[in-house]
């Protein structure tokens, strides 16, 4: 299991995919610069968090028209994990790989903090016997998932919602839906599933020392199917 | 060369939270009659040659998300 770790100008979070991945799942990673235009010899795609492109425009916007994108795409459409955490999230959805759009926080304010999620769908290459309550750090300002109800109605028929915000219980309470996501939707998959993009940062979760190894629930996946090969 | 302004503004179903707060700080400097400010975007294209259709289509590429915001373009005088 060869993993990308796409990398686009702005994005801050490549390095702790990197390492999350090479020291603490034991995978191999690559950095993959955003004008490659190839992703041979990958088995799956990581796309970063961070500010690409200084969040111009809208977020995401910029990284999703990216000469790197087309190969994702096609990728994606193969039927190969890729995982899109915080910006990666906005990249994905900005690309068209995922429904919906992040906007600014009902709130306003950038929230830096741990949050506690719920996975909705369990049978995902992602989400596969995610049974516990996972406690995993989000960092962002612009994670309020929105998607019109028709949209929204078939994410929940087609079990496309990978993730809810929820409380340390696993209640559904509203301050727990920390920027005011639709359905307090955390993450979501597309329709075949080995597309997974998450506010939180699985990534920032990985060993003790960083205060939750509850992102390996999620990143596991990639060992499993690796084993599967 | 023309001039085209294109507005584009998030979808009026959805909260803008940013206008909120701005729609807030107005009524606090004593603008009481404010009910409501939402904030969108002016992107100001300069073109060797206007043809309408090209510049939608820069809209639903790039300039514009669908999924949470309308344009309008302006071909200025």
């Amino acid at each position: 299991m060869n993993i990308a770790v796409i990398r686009f100008p702005g994005a801050n979070c490549d390095q702790d995919a990197y390492f999350a991945l090479r020291d603490d799942l034991d995978l191999s990673a690559e950095y993959v610069w955003y004008e490659n235009t190839s992703l041979n010899g990958f088995d799956a795609v990581f796309l970063p968090g961070g500010f690409s492109y200084g969040d111009y425009l809208r977020c995401g916007a910029m990284a999703s028209r990216a000469p790197i994108m087309a190969e994702v795409r096609r990728f994606a459409d193969g039927g190969k994990p890729v995982i899109g955490a915080c910006n990666g999230f906005q990249v994905l959805c900005e690309a068209g790989l995922l429904p919906g759009a992040l906007l600014l926080n009902a709130g306003q304010k950038f929230i830096c903090r741990d949050v506690y999620l719920k996975a909705e769908n369990r049978t995902s290459m992602w989400t596969r016997g995610v049974d516990r309550i996972l406690r995993i750090p989000i960092a962002h300002g612009e994670g309020r998932y929105v998607a019109d109800e028709e949209t929204e109605q078939r994410l929940r028929e087609n079990g496309q919602i990978a993730f809810r915000y929820v409380d340390s219980a696993g209640e559904q309470t509203e301050a727990a839906n920390v920027n005011g996501s639709a359905y307090a939707i955390a993450g979501v998959l597309n329709i075949a599933g080995n597309v997974l993009g998450l506010m939180p940062h699985p990534e920032r979760a990985t060993k003790a020392l960083l205060g939750s190894t509850d992102g390996l629930e999620i990143l596991n996946a990639l060992n499993l199917v690796s084993s599967n090969r | 060369m023309t001039t085209v302004r294109v507005y584009v503004t998030l979808k009026p179903s959805l909260l803008d939270s940013a206008g909120r707060t701005v729609a807030g700080a107005l009524q606090k400097l004593g603008y009481a009659e404010l009910e409501q400010a939402r904030i969108g975007k002016l992107i100001e294209l300069k073109l060797e040659t206007y043809d309408e259709a090209r510049v939608k289509a820069m809209c639903d590429t790039l300039l514009a998300n669908p999924v949470i915001e309308d344009y309008k373009i302006e071909v200025a005088q």
